[in-house]
């Protein structure tokens, strides 16, 4: 630290200098960490702006991990599935916890709608009385070849969700290989899965 | 400025039990139903539910949320200790699922290290910095020869 040479060090005439240069560079070195952090500071807000950085996320570490063990009943109008079902399986399938009383999942059903063109979208129905999320399928459509309920949201606490909607891509064999926090009406969040998609040749 | 020494002598009781004791008890469970019934395994139960970030709220424990997932989690953390778990268990079972963001004060690992060490850091650059300032006081050079010959001159005439 004392060793840093200044610009002032080389113009201060020699002698007395000494002291004074010292001094400048203990002034400097606060302004210096000011600037240091001013730059992290705006580099995360940055971060935040353009949805690369997001100090909320909470990184469940769920991907690349085989699917927990679980079984999820009937949730009219779609069958019910296990894990066993989910590792029988030789093609990607996309799980999607939902609830009814979820309005992001909502805004979520068109986008959905589109994606179960691609591949296969199972869903959960997250803490939801199965009427309801019955009646919001036949309002909104149904993207789900197959739908569990998961009544006491003991299910999705295995899986790590941690709020609907949540949406997982599973691999053939039954891992984890891609998952998302945020409803994938989101531009960002869909490029994430077409990107894990194409990496796996799907 | 009487008025508000006045003031300020009846709202330090209440500011004190406002700050102290408040957060005792919002700790409470919203339900009494969700208790354990053995006050030992209850008091353990809590000790670890309110080192568990609600994943809802995130600056609160799931001791004090009352999200819907924050209940879940307490009512799973409560089955575990009724089951014998140690507090190890219990937090492990959470961190396999929700990461070490579910744990309010994070371990050491690489990506904390500057986190936990900070005051190590701090206190270490402020002695480092305070030795440095004070190791050298400015000093006043002697005077030159040439110096010394122009203050005699200048002080000659006194």
């Amino acid at each position: 630290m004392s060793n840093d040479i200044s610009p002032s060090d080389k113009i201060s005439p020699s002698g007395r200098s000494g002291g004074v240069t010292r001094r400048r560079v203990m002034m400097g070195l606060p302004l210096v960490g000011a600037g240091v952090c001013g730059v992290a500071f705006w580099k995360m807000l940055a971060g935040m702006q353009t949805g690369s950085f997001n100090p909320h996320d909470i990184n469940a570490p769920v991907t690349g991990r085989p699917v927990p063990s679980f079984t999820l009943a009937d949730q009219p109008p779609g069958a019910g599935f296990t894990a066993a079902d989910l590792k029988a399986l030789s093609k990607p399938v996309l799980i999607n916890f939902f609830a009814s009383w979820c309005i992001p999942c909502i805004a979520e059903m068109q986008a959905l709608l589109t994606v179960q063109k691609r591949l296969p979208v199972w869903g959960v129905a997250y803490k939801d009385k199965p009427d309801n999320a019955a009646g919001l399928l036949k309002h909104a459509g149904n993207p789900y070849a197959r739908i569990g309920s998961d009544r006491e949201g003991r299910v999705a606490i295995d899986w790590g969700v941690s709020g609907v909607p949540e949406s997982f891509l599973i691999a053939p064999g039954g891992t984890i290989i891609w998952h998302s926090a945020a409803g994938l009406d989101n531009d960002e969040v869909m490029a994430g899965l077409d990107a894990t998609l194409k990496r796996i040749g799907g | 400025m009487k008025t508000a020494l006045r003031l300020r002598r009846f709202a330090a009781p209440f500011l004190v039990v406002a700050l102290t004791g408040a957060p005792l008890v919002a700790l409470a469970v919203d339900d009494p139903a969700e208790m354990l019934p053995d006050p030992k395994q209850e008091a353990r139960a809590e000790a670890i539910g309110s080192q568990l970030r609600c994943l809802v709220c995130q600056n609160e424990s799931i001791e004090d949320s009352s999200a819907s997932l924050a209940k879940d989690l307490r009512k799973v953390v409560r089955e575990h200790v009724a089951a014998g778990e140690s507090n190890k268990q219990v937090v492990d079972w959470m961190v396999a699922r929700y990461g070490n963001f579910i744990r309010l004060s994070p371990p050491v690992t690489v990506a904390t290290l500057l986190l936990w060490g900070m005051p190590v850091l701090a206190l270490v650059t402020g002695l480092l910095a305070a030795f440095l300032v004070f190791r050298r006081r400015p000093q006043v050079a002697p005077l030159s020869d040439a110096e010394r010959a122009r203050l005699d001159e200048l002080t000659r005439g006194r």
